[in-house]
């Protein structure tokens, strides 16, 4: 092993080694190979949790030692340094729009849906609220957040994926509501947008303001987060709403084939992303609030997840695509409704 | 005649009032990170601290504040070597360019690197076809990190070098030393202490930089994230005690190095005393 591949695989020990001890000498290193999984800012812990039973899973099933490491960031910075160069294996984001950039830069295959189960999904969330003990201003659905004395908090769209499904998701109710009636549905979204109190940056920073500043009646996010942030803060003081008619909020994986095949590991990242749908992987996926499909697992955690009528992106916006241009672009929809 | 500072009682409200804000602004975030860190008691500090990640973190930091200070040193002497002893077309220029690390914003630093060396960068190119990684592993973070504090010890040692002048060193010469004893002799007695403030205060930007370290480092756990970014990384994850313990620990590099800066202070002054 000479030093250039030192400064592409080598871990900081090896490097300070290298650098300090004994200058040239290659350090003694296991033949062990390391997937780098790219992956979303709240992961940590759900992947601090799978990647030691995948490694076990993996010396179980192919009798080869192998190490995960995890890189963690808000999922369009995660893209981007992955186009920059970073050499991830696998990426396992929150938006699919961050995979698409990838797709289209040709370092994920372009029909990577169609490469894992359910839109290469192997878990899914959708939107709900949290609201503040007992519920004090009855809030259930969508309608319920368009009253005269509802404070609303959830991230900026612009800059937040997790907000943009929240504005997604009330469309997309609206659109239901009014059968497609495109004057009722911007009504609708600007009285929406109205009772917003503050609009932050990200999902971490909404959570603050509703939490620790005491701002607003209810706060919106993935399903998955809302149960974090009520376990985190108390179980006592908030309560968990799921609306009866929300958004499909898919959790999409891929293979990184370019790097995945300089860094020799192609096999191990396809293994990694089967693994996520086993039933072992989805049951720890459960466990972290989130919706899988397996069936078993359904059944076991049936009673954590209500019946919602889940809308997907693709079926009431045309697709991603659209819905950035439409929506997202600078002067488009979100922008004119705010301006009004 | 009167000045404002003169009656007893405005002086004790001006010193009360600098008191009163130092307290605020200074004392009181730093207090409230020692509190947050201990919040679930010693047991969760001591489980935060030791744990995998952090460690990696913390070694990270001191491996990259290693690399750079030796850099720098030797840099910033050259530099103000040239600029105070020498006379060359470009002289101004050069001390002028010596503050573009100051100048611009420490996240367009890493972007710059990040354009010049990431896979789509000028260098970048040559550098990932022959398997060289330097984005998004520890050289670049050591890149960036010398680039923010390139500044620190020039900027000290040149006002300085500047206000003693070249005299002494003149006579060494004249006296027959070569080039690197007059250095060694003279010139490095002589600039000792401002070189060392200017060591801490490049040890202290080193360990504390977040922003173009943020923008290089691919925070991959354990292997390119520096302690500044586990701190935010901790936080997002709803890991308040965990990010408030790791900022306990910079905290604790900072009190140090203002605690190594005061006695260097502290020690100069008594021996311009002595002398």
């Amino acid at each position: 092993m000479n030093f250039v591949m030192i400064l592409r695989r080598g871990t900081l020990a090896s490097a300070l080694t290298a650098t300090l001890a004994t200058g040239v000498a290659a350090p003694a290193m296991a033949a062990d190979r390391e997937l780098l999984n790219s992956s979303y800012d709240i992961a940590r812990e759900l992947f601090a949790t799978i990647n030691p039973e995948f490694i076990d899973w993996w010396q179980e099933q192919h009798g080869e030692a192998i190490n995960v490491k995890q890189s963690h960031g808000g999922s369009s910075k995660q893209a981007r340094a992955i186009l920059q160069g970073l050499s991830a294996d696998v990426v396992t984001y929150n938006q699919v729009t961050d995979v698409n950039v990838l797709a289209d830069a040709g370092l994920v295959a372009e029909d990577w849906q169609q490469q894992f189960p359910n839109n290469a999904s192997p878990y899914y969330s959708t939107t709900a609220f949290l609201v503040r003990e007992g519920n004090p201003k009855g809030i259930e659905s969508w309608d319920d957040l368009v009253g005269d004395d509802v404070e609303i908090v959830f991230p900026n769209p612009k800059t937040s994926g997790n907000g943009r499904y929240t504005y997604l998701a009330a469309w997309a109710y609206a659109d239901k509501a009014f059968d497609g009636d495109e004057e009722k549905i911007h009504e609708f979204m600007n009285q929406f947008l109205d009772n917003v109190k503050v609009f932050d940056t990200g999902g971490r920073g909404a959570t603050t303001t509703f939490v620790e500043r005491g701002i607003g009646d209810v706060l919106i996010s993935f399903e998955s987060e809302v149960n974090n942030i009520r376990k985190e803060y108390g179980q006592d003081d908030y309560d968990v709403v799921v609306p009866p008619v929300s958004i499909l909020a898919e959790f999409p994986v891929a293979v990184v084939k370019e790097y995945a095949e300089r860094n020799d590991n192609l096999d191990l990242a396809r293994g990694y992303l089967d693994y996520l749908y086993t039933e072992e992987a989805q049951r720890l996926l459960a466990g972290f609030n989130y919706r899988v499909n397996d069936e078993t697992v359904k059944a076991e955690f049936a009673d954590e997840f209500p019946e919602t009528e889940l809308l997907r992106v693709e079926d009431v916006f045309g697709g991603w695509n659209e819905v950035m241009e439409t929506h997202f672009a600078s002067g488009g929809e979100l922008d004119q409704l705010q301006r009004r | 005649m009167q000045r404002i500072g003169d009656s007893p009682r405005v002086r004790r409200v001006l010193v009360g009032l600098a008191i009163f804000f130092s307290a605020l602004f200074l004392l009181l975030p730093l207090v409230a990170i020692f509190a947050q860190a201990f919040a679930e008691g010693l047991e969760m500090f001591w489980a935060n601290l030791s744990d995998e990640y952090t460690l990696a973190a913390i070694g990270l930091t001191l491996f990259v504040a290693a690399l750079t200070i030796p850099v720098n040193l030797v840099f910033g002497v050259f530099l103000a070597w040239l600029v105070t002893r020498f006379a060359f077309p470009g002289r101004r220029l050069l001390q002028t360019l010596i503050d573009i690390p100051f100048a611009v914003s420490p996240v367009v630093a890493g972007l710059v690197y990040l354009l010049l060396y990431g896979r789509n960068g000028w260098i970048g190119g040559w550098l990932d076809s022959h398997d060289i990684q330097i984005m998004f592993a520890w050289p670049g973070i050591v890149l960036v990190t010398i680039f923010v504090t390139c500044p620190f010890v020039a900027r000290e040692l040149i006002p300085l070098m500047q206000a003693q002048g070249a005299r002494e060193e003149e006579a060494a010469v004249t006296l027959g030393a070569s080039g690197w004893t007059v250095f060694r002799r003279v010139t490095l007695p002589n600039i000792k202490w401002a070189l060392l403030y200017g060591v801490i205060l490049t040890n202290a930007r080193a360990v504390g930089e977040f922003g173009a370290v943020s923008v290089v480092s691919g925070s991959i756990r354990g292997e390119t994230n520096t302690l500044p970014l586990h701190v935010e990384l901790l936080y997002q994850d709803y890991n308040t005690v965990g990010a408030f313990t790791a900022a306990a620990l910079l905290a604790l590099i900072a009190l140090f190095t203002l605690a190594a800066k005061a006695f260097l202070e502290w020690r100069a002054t008594r021996r311009e005393n002595a002398a």
